[in-house]
């Protein structure tokens, strides 16, 4: 199956008063359709950048995409011109922002917030519009006689549904969704996780699932990129991943979370902090905090190897590892 | 009963709003012992910082006792609470608000022992806030360092070290870990484990699974009302009320190929101003009955140490 | 964690902290038109504080042979109908600009500041009663309002400082509230309460420090705006006593002469013109060199 969206050695940064912060660097992620790719990583990691920059929404300045190609279909975005672009957001690649209350417009109603998107990609009558937008709030679960509500009528909950049903209002091949959840209560979360993903099956859409939690990718997703320092350490398939983490990050992640179902005296820890965008290690960016760190990994770059179908991870221990067992 | 280092009776806050009277907290009753650690959890608008702060007197009780110590410290004079806050002591969540940006580590920490000159003598108060950020595994280089420097976990280690360096008792945490990175969670969640020896704790959060790490036992919060209350291990075991079993349903699980049968609860958290008589979960409870919408359920023992406000629980 | 070997020895590794003012600082140096501003307030400053070594003549030196002498080498900005040296004037004239700016802002940032913590920080009545003082102060004109304090209590450069320093306190009782109010609701408060700090110790340790980046915006401006003020009284014949150079009262006493003798209303002019401009842009700067550390 062809890439729907496929990213080949993207980097992104930004030019502030400190320096030049690398918020993205040398990136790869493929995602084919109806296939949703969890983005996994914590403050600083890259994966808003990404998102932005995949939307080509990254302000400039201060940002700035210095190399690589988004293929879209398989014609790279990065080389489009700006109206082009505009076709294609709301319309093919829609986004799902963290924060339900700043996301939506307080002065205009949810209705037509959601017939504002609709009406920028296609010609159709006003009551058709109306019919249309009325359709895609009653999917989300908003009844029809909320559609001339406003934003400040709504929960956290809701709102994050009527963002939903503008992102999918014209029925895109694929959704960015930053941390959709983050924001909203455990409850409430599950209930928008459900929708979701009830929705993807429905319209088939691939998503770009961004989120800092686990728990979260373990039910939503298919494939999953664990990000660091604006490069992804390890891909691959959902299980493969949570059965058999591979990267000392990864597995270091897993094994710091707090667990319902074990009892543990005390948690693993990643010592240090994630490092500052502007003043990134050399070699492999995660080598001051790797408790497995050689000398090759302070001045060296590693590569992504696949070391089992379809699982990806970039680091030497893998490597040397290959190299020994030849 | 010594061992009872704060008892909450029939505690009630209420704010008067625009729209009506607001329950946050809507007559609450429970024990803290010596030494251990009770995990206060609930979504928004369940009420459990506003207990946090109640219970210390950051906010004034509407009506309720508060026996610390065998004394009741709400009918304690400005005087008398001025004593008493060295006893009692919170961090917040937000490690970014919760720092005066124009202040130093030192000073913030040395802040406390100026209010409360008779903790540590004057020309001790130097060392007391380094023993206090060892304690906390601040770097000793830190010390003149901005919070505009720092990065949340480490903010965070001082707003604990300032809770600290008055040697409480008694502590409130108001989520203290979940404006920060996962990988720097578990070092201040082992922090908190380690000075749990100490010090009696109380701990509020709203993440379930980082509450269970720390807690002895745990109180569900559901619109300014305990639903249940019982050890660590049988909230998860064990879950008697219908919230918290759709509470523990709805976490996502780090691990794949799970059957779960997930409860998801209908509608949204209802408004806490002016409620209605009968149960507070009655709207959404897939379990309710007539019964539940008039009379609201006592908050009694079903089992030893395991408390449930429902009708339908024996 | 490290081990307990450092309490004394290593107080010389504690680094110096990089306090916010240093990063205001880096930020202003970027803004030219900010530092023009300052260097010019530099200059005016040192000015009025060597007066006695810069000017020529004394302020008041009468000349009466010498009257209306245009530029020349002798009197670079000429004399003026009592031969007094312009120049000399001017000079001079700067220290009683800057002193009324600065005493002025300062009444009303004090006095101003004060009122408006303590309506913001305990609100309710309190807050009530001062804010509608200052709503009243606020309907008057300001300039009205300085007038008519001056006609009251007299002619005097004093009374000129206050009536300009008074007309502006709702001003910066209004800034500070509402710093104020949102500072009083941050954690780090309640945290100062949670220790037993008293309300007092509240609002000048924690409170207020943080309220100051829009005070002091405000109050460079503010400064170049008293001295119009004040130039705007004296021009009436409100507040300055002759012989003393203010520069209002510069431009006042030669209107008459404006066609025949410009220069004698040219160069109180563009004096004032330059101050009120250095300040402005100063204040400006400040304004973007201290917003983005704000919300930081």
């Amino acid at each position: 199956m062809e890439n729907l969206l496929e990213i080949k050695n993207l980097s992104i940064e930004y030019v502030t008063d400190d320096g030049i912060n690398k918020a993205v660097n040398n990136l790869n992620l493929k995602i084919r359709e109806g296939e949703t790719l969890g983005f996994v990583g914590e403050t600083g990691a890259g994966k808003t950048t990404t998102a932005l920059g995949i939307m080509r929404l990254v302000p400039n300045p201060p940002g700035k995409i210095v190399g690589g190609e988004i293929y879209f279909e398989g014609k790279d975005l990065l080389k489009k011109e700006e109206k082009n672009l505009r076709e294609i957001r709301g319309n093919k690649i829609s986004m799902i922002f963290q924060d339900p209350m700043t996301s939506l417009n307080p002065i205009i109603t949810v209705g037509k917030q959601v017939e504002e998107v609709i009406k920028l990609h296609e010609e159709l009558s006003k009551d058709e519009l109306r019919n249309k937008a009325e359709k895609m709030l009653d999917t989300v679960g908003i009844r029809k006689e909320r559609f001339d509500d406003y934003p400040h009528q709504f929960s956290g909950g809701m709102k994050q549904r009527v963002v939903i049903a503008m992102a999918l209002a014209c029925n895109p091949k694929l959704i960015i969704a930053d941390e959709p959840t983050t924001a909203l209560d455990v409850t409430i979360q599950a209930q928008v996780l459900e929708l979701m993903k009830e929705l993807k099956i429905k319209f088939n859409t691939s998503m770009l699932l961004i989120t800092h939690d686990l728990g979260v990718v373990a039910e939503t997703c298919d494939y999953v990129s664990i990000m660091y320092a604006g490069s992804s350490l390890e891909y691959g398939d959902v299980e493969k991943i949570y059965n058999n983490p591979l990267h000392p990050y990864t597995i270091g992640l897993f094994n710091s979370i707090p667990s319902l179902d074990e009892d543990k005296e005390k948690l693993d820890v990643i010592p240090g902090t994630p490092p500052d965008p502007s003043n990134l290690p050399t070699g492999c960016r995660f080598h001051p905090r790797c408790s497995h760190c050689m000398e090759i990994c302070q001045k060296s770059l590693p590569k992504s190897i696949e070391v089992e179908n379809g699982h990806f991870v970039s680091c030497f221990l893998y490597d040397k590892k290959m190299k020994e067992g030849k | 009963m010594e061992n009872v280092l704060m008892e909450v009776k029939h505690l009630k806050k209420y704010f008067n709003t625009k729209k009506g009277m607001l329950h946050a907290v809507d007559d609450i009753s429970f024990q803290v012992m010596r030494g251990e650690t009770l995990g206060l959890v609930g979504e928004s608008g369940c009420g459990k910082s506003t207990t946090g702060r109640t219970i210390i007197r950051l906010h004034e009780p509407t009506s309720g006792e508060i026996i610390y110590d065998g004394e009741d410290i709400v009918k304690y004079s400005k005087k008398q609470m001025k004593n008493m806050r060295k006893k009692m002591q919170i961090v917040f969540q937000d490690p970014y608000s919760s720092l005066n940006p124009r202040l130093s580590v030192y000073d913030s920490i040395a802040d406390s022992l100026y209010v409360n000159k008779d903790v540590v003598p004057k020309n001790k108060i130097g060392e007391q806030v380094r023993h206090t950020m060892e304690l906390v595994g601040l770097e000793k280089r830190l010390i003149n360092s901005f919070p505009h420097e720092l990065d949340g976990g480490r903010r965070q280690r001082v707003g604990i070290a300032r809770a600290l360096v008055l040697k409480p008792e008694f502590i409130v945490l108001d989520e203290p870990v979940s404006a920060l990175d996962v990988s720097i969670q578990s070092q201040i969640l082992n922090l908190l484990d380690e000075l749990q020896e100490e010090l009696g704790l109380t701990y509020i959060a709203h993440n379930l699974s980082v509450v269970k790490h720390i807690s002895d036992r745990i109180a569900v919060m559901y619109l300014g009302n305990i639903v249940e209350l019982t050890d660590y291990k049988n909230i998860f075991t064990d879950p008697l009320h219908p919230y918290t079993q759709a509470l523990l349903s709805a976490i996502p699980i780090p691990k794949v190929g799970l059957e779960r049968e997930r409860i998801v609860l209908e509608g949204d958290v209802p408004s806490p101003i002016d409620p209605g008589p009968g149960c507070v979960f009655y709207g959404r409870c897939r379990n309710r009955k007539d019964i539940c919408k008039e009379v609201k359920p006592k908050f009694e023992e079903k089992k030893s140490g395991h408390y449930v406000a429902c009708h339908f629980v024996k | 964690m490290e081990e307990s070997k450092f309490i004394d020895k290593d107080k010389k590794y504690e680094k110096k902290g990089k306090s916010q003012l240093k990063g205001v600082w880096t930020r202003l140096k970027k803004d030219k038109l900010a530092l023009i501003g300052l260097v010019i307030l530099i200059i005016l400053i040192l000015m009025a504080i060597f007066a006695n070594f810069i000017a020529p003549y004394e302020y008041d030196t009468q000349n009466l042979k010498n009257t209306f002498q245009s530029p020349s080498l002798k009197h670079l900005f000429g004399t003026d109908e009592f031969g007094r040296d312009i120049f000399s004037r001017i000079v001079y004239g700067s220290r009683i600009s800057l002193q009324v700016g600065v005493i002025a802002v300062g009444i009303a940032v004090v006095i101003g500041g004060f009122l408006g913590a303590v309506a913001g920080y305990y609100s309710g009545k309190i807050d009530n009663v001062i804010m509608r003082i200052m709503d009243v102060l606020l309907s008057i004109p300001q300039m009205l309002l300085a007038i008519s304090i001056v006609a009251a209590l007299g002619n005097s450069l004093i009374n000129l400082m206050v009536a300009v320093g008074v007309s502006s306190i709702p001003q910066y009782a209004r800034i500070v509230r509402a710093s104020v109010i949102s500072i009083k609701n941050q954690e780090f408060v309640e945290s100062a309460r949670a220790i037993g700090s008293s309300d007092l110790r509240i609002i000048f340790k924690h409170v207020i420090p943080n309220c100051l980046a829009p005070v002091i915006v405000q109050a460079t401006l503010g400064i170049g705006l008293a001295i119009l003020t004040a130039a705007g009284l004296s021009f009436i014949g409100l507040g300055i006593k002759p012989p003393t150079p203010e520069w209002g009262a510069m431009l006042s006493g030669s209107r008459t002469y404006i066609r025949d003798y410009t220069y004698m209303t040219l160069f109180p002019g563009i004096a004032i013109v330059i101050t009120i401009f250095a300040f402005n842009v100063l204040g400006d700067g400040l304004r973007d060199a201290l917003d983005p550390k704000l919300k930081q």
